[in-house]
C-alpha cells in the first residue's frame, strides 16, 4: 500500500500543528463556536450527543498492521476500548475528549494516518473497490488514481468550502463493488476500444432525504486528465451550487436543475481551460505510486490441494464459512477472506481493540500486512494462502470475526443511530440488535439466502437504507422513534433506489413486519431466486397487501 | 473598513473605504467618497468612464459579492489595480474560485483583497488562491494575533495540488519519493 515519503509527511504534521494551534486558541476562547466548527469538522470531529465524535479516514479502505494497531491502542487509551467502522471505510470514535484529540492526531500522524476533511464541506474520504488488486474481473488496479487524487482533494485550498460535502469513488471491475452511482463523482475505470485506460464519469449521486443515481457525464476521460476534469466539475459546482438550502446543495440538486447535458456543457467549457495544463498527471507520477501498489510476492501455489479440499469435505462448520466468507482470489493458491463484524450481539460494524489487534496479527502472518475495510462495515484479508484458510478460521471463530453471514440477512449494514449520533432521528443499533437475534438461526438464513437489510437513523442515509433490499430508516414523528420500510433497492451494478411500502411502524413492530415480508417471499420465490429478484418479479404489492392486512390503516404517511 | 490589513504577507496600514449600495438605491445616485475606494461592481459598470482614471491610479478599486461573475472585469484587469471578493460568510467558498479564475484566466495582477468573513484560519487558503491582501473585519484581531496570524500564511510549505501560489502541482514541483524520517 500507499508509503508517505517526506512530503506526505510533512504535510500531514503540518496539519497536526495546525489544528493543535486551532483548538489551544478555541479552549482558550479566542475562536467561537461557529469559527471552530468548520475547522473540527475538516479535522474529523463532530460534538455528538455524550462527547466529540472522531472520524479517521481509511484511504480507499487500505490498513496496514500497524495502523490497525495504533488504532486499538487509541481505542484503549482515549476511548472505551472500541471503535466503529462505517459505511465510507472510516473509522469512528464515540468518547474522546476533545482537548487529547490533536495527541491523537499526532499518534495517527506517526503511522500516516489522520482524519482530513472526514467531515465538513469539502471532498471527503475517497473509496475505491475493496478487492482491488485481487479480484479476477478488474480491469486495473484503481488505488493508484484514488491516491493521486486524494493528495489532490487534502487541503485543496480552492475547494475546502463547497456547498456541501462531497464524496468520489472509484471502481474498477465488472461488479460495481463500491455502489458508485450513489457518490458525488462516481469514477468508473475502463478500457476504451483502442485500450487506453480511462474513466467513464458519473456525477450526482448521493442518497440522503433526495436520493438520486449518478448520470454519467464523461463516457471516456483519458487517465492523465483525472485531475483537471474533476477540478472542472468541482468548480462549476463551487460557483454555481446552491447555498441558500441545506437540503438542496449537494451537487445532485444542480445536476437536476441544470440537466445533465447542460451541465456537460459547463464542466467541459470550463475543463477546456486546464486540460493539458500543469494538473496533467504525468507517467512518472502514475509510476512512482503505481510503484506501492505492486502486487506482494505471492508464492507459486497449485490451484487445487487435495489436503484442503479434504480438509472442507470433513469439517461442515469451516465449509459453510468458507463458502459464504472467502472469495476467490485471482493468483492460484489463494484466496480473500472476510471477517464478519455482524455477530448478533455486537453492533454491526464496531470492533474492539483486542479485535483490531488480532487483525494486525492475522494480516501479519497471513496477508502480507495488509487489511481492507469493506462499505459493508466487514474487514477484509485480500491475499491469503487457501492452505492457511483453516488456521484464520479459527483464530477469526475464537475471537467473534467468523460469523459465516456475509451476504446473508444478519450481515445489517447499519449507522450508529440515535444511541450515538445527534443528527439520528431515531436509534438503528437496537433495531439491527432485534433483527440479529430474532433471524440468528443460520440454517434460516442461509435458506433466505443473499439479502441486503440496511439501516439508517436519519435521511442522511449513512446506513444506505435506500439501497437495502430491505431499507429500514428512523424518522420522528412528534418527537416518537419511528421507522419507515423500503423494498427493492440493490446495490452493485444495477443499483436501484426501494420503494416505501407505506406508513411507517413503530419500534417493536420492524421485526414482524421484516419477518412477514420474508414470509411472502418464500411463499411467492420461484426456484433459485432470491429475495430482491422475487421483489423485482411481482412488485412491492404482495409484500405491502401482507403487511399492512392486520394493521391499523388510518396511519399517515411519515413525513420525509 | 480595517485600519490594519495584511499585504504581500505583512501587516499595513489601510484606510481604504468600501462603498455599499442600500437596498434600493441605484448606483447612478450615490456619491463617491473621495480617497481610497472599493465600489461595488454595480457600481462600476454603471459609471465606469467618470471613475475610470481614479482606478488606473488606484485609488478606486472595485469589489466582487459572492456569486458575481468575474468574467464581468474581465476586460478591466489591466485598468484596475485593486478588486476586492467578499466573503458574506467564512463557511461560503466562491470566492476561491473567482480569485482562482481573476488570477489565472484573466491574469489579473493587482492586488486582490479578500473582504468580508476573513478570519486567519483561512489566510493560508486564501493567499494559495491568489489573495495578496487580506483585511479581516474591523477589531477583530489585536496585534499579536494579527503577528501570530501572518505565520499562519506559511502553514503548509509544500501543497500538493496546483493552485495560483504554486502554478505547478507537487508531482512537477519536487522530485518525489524520498522516505519520511522515522518518528521517534
Amino acid at each position: 500500500m500507499y508509503q508517505y515519503d517526506e512530503y506526505d509527511q510533512r504535510l500531514l504534521d503540518e496539519r497536526v500543528a495546525q489544528f493543535r494551534d486551532q483548538t489551544r486558541r478555541y479552549l482558550a476562547g479566542e475562536l467561537s463556536d461557529d469559527e471552530f466548527r468548520p475547522l473540527r469538522l475538516q479535522n474529523g470531529l463532530y460534538i455528538q450527543r455524550h462527547a466529540p465524535m472522531f472520524r479517521i479516514s481509511v484511504p480507499y479502505g487500505n490498513l496496514a498492521s500497524r495502523q490497525l494497531r495504533k488504532l486499538a491502542q487509541l481505542a484503549r487509551t482515549y476511548d472505551r476500548g472500541y471503535a466503529h467502522f462505517t459505511t465510507r471505510t472510516n473509522v469512528q470514535f464515540n468518547w474522546p475528549a476533545l482537548e487529547n484529540v490533536p495527541e491523537m492526531l499526532a499518534g495517527l500522524a506517526s503511522v500516516q494516518m489522520h482524519a482530513n476533511q472526514t467531515s465538513g464541506n469539502c471532498i471527503r474520504n475517497i473509496t475505491a473497490d475493496p478487492f482491488a488488486g485481487v479480484a479476477a474481473d478488474e480491469v486495473a488496479d484503481p488505488r493508484p488514481f484514488a491516491e493521486i487524487l486524494r493528495q489532490w482533494a487534502t487541503y485543496n485550498p480552492e475547494f475546502a468550502f463547497l456547498p456541501r460535502k462531497f464524496k468520489i469513488a472509484f471502481n474498477s471491475a465488472a461488479e460495481d463493488r463500491v455502489v458508485l452511482r450513489v457518490y458525488d463523482i462516481g469514477l468508473d475505470l475502463i478500457r476504451n476500444d483502442a485500450g487506453e485506460l480511462g474513466f467513464r464519469v458519473l456525477v450526482g449521486g448521493g442518497l440522503g432525504r433526495t436520493p438520486i443515481l449518478g448520470e454519467e457525464v464523461a463516457a471516456f476521460v483519458p487517465w492523465p486528465h483525472l485531475i483537471t476534469y474533476c477540478e472542472a466539475i468541482l468548480r462549476v459546482y463551487n460557483r454555481y451550487g446552491r447555498r441558500d438550502n441545506l437540503w438542496k446543495a449537494r451537487i445532485k440538486i444542480l445536476v437536476k436543475a441544470l440537466g445533465v447535458e447542460e451541465f456537460r456543457r459547463q464542466v467541459e467549457e470550463e475543463w477546456a481551460h486546464s486540460k493539458d495544463g500543469p494538473s496533467t498527471i504525468t507517467e512518472a507520477e502514475l509510476a512512482r505510486v503505481a510503484a506501492h501498489f505492486a502486487p506482494p510476492a505471492y508464492a507459486d501455489l497449485p490451484a487445487h490441494d487435495a489436503a484442503f479440499d479434504a480438509l472442507l469435505a470433513g469439517n461442515k462448520a469451516f465449509a459453510t464459512w468458507f463458502k459464504r466468507n472467502v472469495r476467490a482470489h485471482r493468483q492460484p493458491g489463494y484466496a480473500s477472506v472476510i471477517l464478519s463484524l455482524k455477530k448478533t450481539g455486537t453492533a454491526p460494524g464496531d470492533v474492539t481493540a483486542e479485535q483490531m489487534d488480532l487483525i494486525a496479527d492475522l494480516a501479519d502472518r497471513f496477508s502480507f500486512g495488509e487489511a481492507r475495510m469493506l462499505h459493508e462495515q466487514n474487514v477484509a484479508l485480500a491475499d491469503v494462502r487457501r492452505q492457511d484458510l483453516f488456521e484464520v478460521w479459527q483464530a477469526a471463530r475464537e475471537a467473534g470475526l467468523a460469523t459465516p453471514n456475509i451476504g446473508l440477512l444478519t450481515d445489517i449494514i447499519c449507522c450508529p443511530g440515535g444511541d450515538f449520533c445527534s443528527l439520528a432521528n431515531a436509534r438503528s443499533i437496537p433495531v439491527a440488535d432485534a433483527l440479529q437475534r430474532r433471524f440468528d438461526d443460520l440454517d434460516y438464513q442461509h435458506d433466505i439466502g443473499e439479502i441486503d437489510l440496511n439501516i439508517s437513523g436519519c435521511m442522511n442515509s449513512c446506513g444506505h437504507h435506500h439501497v437495502g433490499h430491505i431499507g429500514i430508516l428512523g424518522v420522528d414523528k412528534n418527537n416518537e422513534e419511528w421507522y419507515q420500510i423500503t423494498i427493492g433497492g440493490t446495490q452493485g451494478n444495477g443499483t436501484t433506489l426501494g420503494k416505501v411500502i407505506g406508513p411507517s411502524f413503530a419500534l417493536d413492530e420492524v421485526v414482524g413486519v421484516v419477518e412477514q415480508l420474508l414470509e411472502t417471499y418464500v411463499e411467492l420465490r420461484h426456484e433459485d431466486e432470491r429475495f430482491i429478484d422475487t421483489v423485482q418479479r411481482v412488485g412491492i404489492d404482495p409484500f405491502k397487501t401482507r403487511v399492512y392486512a392486520d394493521r391499523q390503516p388510518h396511519r399517515k404517511p411519515a413525513h420525509v | 473598513m480595517s485600519d490594519k490589513i495584511i499585504k504581500n504577507g505583512r501587516i499595513v496600514a489601510d484606510a481604504r473605504l468600501t462603498v455599499t449600495l442600500a437596498e434600493g438605491e441605484a448606483p447612478a445616485d450615490i456619491a463617491v467618497p473621495a480617497g481610497q475606494v472599493l465600489v461595488p461592481l454595480a457600481v462600476w459598470q454603471a459609471r465606469r468612464d467618470e471613475l475610470l482614471s481614479r482606478a488606473q491610479s488606484g485609488e478606486l478599486g472595485v469589489w466582487l459579492a459572492a456569486g458575481e461573475d468575474v468574467a464581468a472585469l474581465a476586460n478591466d484587469v489591466a485598468n484596475l489595480q485593486v478588486i476586492a471578493l467578499q466573503f458574506p460568510k467564512f463557511t461560503d467558498g466562491r470566492s476561491y474560485s473567482a480569485a482562482t479564475l481573476l488570477r489565472s484566466r484573466y491574469k489579473y495582477g493587482g492586488e486582490l483583497r479578500a473582504i468580508g468573513f476573513v478570519l486567519r484560519d483561512q489566510f493560508n487558503y486564501m493567499t494559495r488562491c491568489g489573495f495578496d491582501a487580506l483585511e479581516p473585519p474591523a477589531g477583530r484581531y489585536t496585534d499579536e494575533q494579527l503577528e501570530a496570524a501572518v505565520a499562519s500564511i506559511d502553514d503548509f510549505t509544500q501543497p500538493y495540488q496546483s493552485s495560483v501560489k504554486d502554478p505547478l502541482p507537487l508531482f512537477r514541483r519536487v522530485e518525489r519519493g524520498a522516505t519520511p524520517q522515522v518518528q521517534a
